[in-house]
């Protein structure tokens, strides 16, 4: 199982570049408002603007 | 300023219709598959309509055609509308909608023609991947190029989960498909024997935890919020959930080579890290649906919202499910029998392809300047097909997985087999034609969604977003 040498090395490399992702993401910022981020989602109004034609509606 | 002021729609709108066709054509394989296995004349005795061809043919359609489409169409709309940016290198964004048709068609004339490299998801030859490289990475630089340029200080959630998806399988794909090629349509992999099985199957298993998990809960981040009209139930969780999520999913592979040469040990880590991932994957699905919290009512009228929210449910059932699987004692039950294609389209038609559909429900009217779908009813209506279809599924692999295993290890006082491999066959039958029918309620509504989703864009046209003004406090 050879093999085992390529894979944990590589997913050891990629726990300390998810690690240093992290690290970023609590250094810059980030985390710092846990609520707003998604307030702002739904405040952003996406539906299609329609003119006033009437709607094709059979519900 | 012109280009400036509007989000790209194109790419989005184009990879979500193409989501639809590519839902029909793979999962139609599927049926067909379902049906040779109920009635094997169907194969005509052609070599490229019999099972082993079509099958790879299937999976590839459905997983990379059909959910890769709706991923990119879902992850375009939603990195632009997050970050108030146009997408970044616009030409990069039309080359990966083309560039992964392109790959879907060669798929679906290399597999029937019997050139595969015969790795499980990763069947295309070499050359088919080397192009999955190029369009991958170009798909990696718009994302992340957005992400880069985007106005919004902090990056939502769903970001997070998309971008994880992106990285992850294009490593996935590198490690997995390094091989020797010999001629222009054949190559060996790089790697042999029980380390090939192994490098397979960490491939495989984050395949399934980052194309198919991963990609979708962004999705699902996203969408079911805004269907809702509510932010989700918990922010913080959420983050939560990606952290857990990526930090434990990558080690999970070995649980599908329990009691085979690979060692002993490498099988136990695997499992414990499977059950590990119930944790992270429940955080999510809980998250997910008590978004509704205070809006249930929602539920009884908005079909696109029923159809988000059973998606979540079935991900809390097959991320039971896995975990449970993959322990050891279970394992030697459930493994190569039915049971495993059961919890397999538990995930991908239940949650994979019902958060798709919603999705793509949620952007049509959007991206066709329509006020909402055509036909509510209709979608109603694939609800129910679809979820029926699902249920007929997974019910009927069960009772033929767990029968199949049963009969299988069944031993008479002298110590002989109680059962031929053949009269367990037979005894699968009923079942797989439950399996063919379900299978195929399934696919009638996708051409349900079809019917919908053409009146919707005949009725409109293609609009585009506007990119709100950026403000002051851009970031809280």
């Amino acid at each position: 199982m050879e093999i085992l040498y390529l894979l944990i090395p590589l997913s050891l490399l990629l726990v300390v570049l998810i690690v240093g992702i992290f690290w970023w993401t609590v250094k810059s910022g980030q985390l710092d408002d846990l609520e707003g981020p998604a307030y702002r989602v739904i405040m952003d109004d996406d539906k299609a603007q329609v003119k006033n034609e009437k709607t094709h509606e059979n519900n | 300023m012109q280009s400036q002021s509007t989000y790209n729609y194109k790419v989005v709108r184009q990879f979500a219709l193409m989501t639809v066709v590519w839902g029909i054509v793979g999962m139609a394989v599927g049926v067909l598959c379902a049906a040779q296995l109920v009635w094997p004349e169907l194969n005509f005795d052609t070599p490229w309509l019999t099972y082993s061809r079509l099958r790879p043919l299937h999976t590839n359609a459905v997983i990379f055609a059909f959910g890769g489409s709706a991923l990119f169409a879902t992850s375009y709309y939603v990195v632009q509308r997050t970050c108030h940016t146009r997408l970044f290198a616009e030409k990069l964004a039309a080359f990966t909608f083309w560039g992964w048709q392109v790959v879907i068609l060669l798929a679906a004339l290399t597999l029937p023609m019997g050139f595969t490299s015969g790795k499980e998801y990763a069947e295309l030859e070499w050359p088919i991947d080397i192009l999955i490289t190029i369009v991958w990475v170009s798909y990696a630089i718009v994302f992340f190029g957005t992400i880069a340029t985007r106005k919004i200080k902090h990056i939502y959630v769903a970001n997070w989960f998309y971008g994880a998806f992106i990285l992850t399988v294009a490593l996935l794909h590198l490690v997995n498909s390094a091989e020797i090629p010999v001629s222009m349509f054949k190559s060996y992999s790089a790697y042999a024997g029980a380390a090939d099985a192994m490098i397979q199957w960490w491939y495989g298993h984050n395949a399934v935890g980052f194309f198919l998990t991963a990609g979708f809960l962004g999705m699902m981040y996203y969408f079911v919020p805004k269907q809702v009209g509510r932010p989700v139930y918990s922010y913080r969780l959420s983050v939560v959930h990606f952290w857990a999520l990526i930090f434990t999913y990558m080690w999970a592979g070995p649980h599908h080579l329990h009691y085979t040469a690979l060692p002993d040990w490498t099988q136990s880590v695997g499992m414990v890290f499977s059950l590990i991932l119930l944790a992270p994957s429940w955080g999510g699905m809980i998250n997910g649906v008590m978004t509704l919290s205070g809006a249930w009512h929602q539920l009884r009228d908005d079909p696109v919202l029923k159809f988000l929210v059973t998606a979540l449910s079935f991900y809390g059932m097959s991320t039971f499910e896995g975990p449970m699987m993959s322990i050891k004692t279970v394992n030697a039950l459930s493994h190569y029998t039915d049971w495993t294609v059961g919890h397999v389209h538990s995930g991908a038609l239940g949650w994979v392809a019902m958060i798709s559909i919603g999705s793509i429900y949620y952007l049509i009217p959007r991206l066709f300047g329509r006020e909402q779908m055509f036909s509510i009813k209709l979608i109603e209506t694939h609800f129910w097909m679809a979820t029926i279809g699902v249920v007929l599924y997974i019910a009927s692999m069960w009772i033929s997985g767990v029968m199949e295993g049963l009969m299988w290890r069944a031993v008479n006082a002298d110590g002989t087999l109680t059962y031929s491999f053949a009269e367990v066959v037979k005894a699968k039958y009923p079942y797989l034609t439950i399996r063919f029918l379900g299978g195929l309620l399934f696919l009638s509504g996708m051409f349900v969604m079809a019917y919908n989703v053409l009146k919707t864009v005949a009725q409109g046209k293609a609009v585009e977003g506007g990119i709100p003004a950026p403000v002051a406090h851009a970031h809280a």
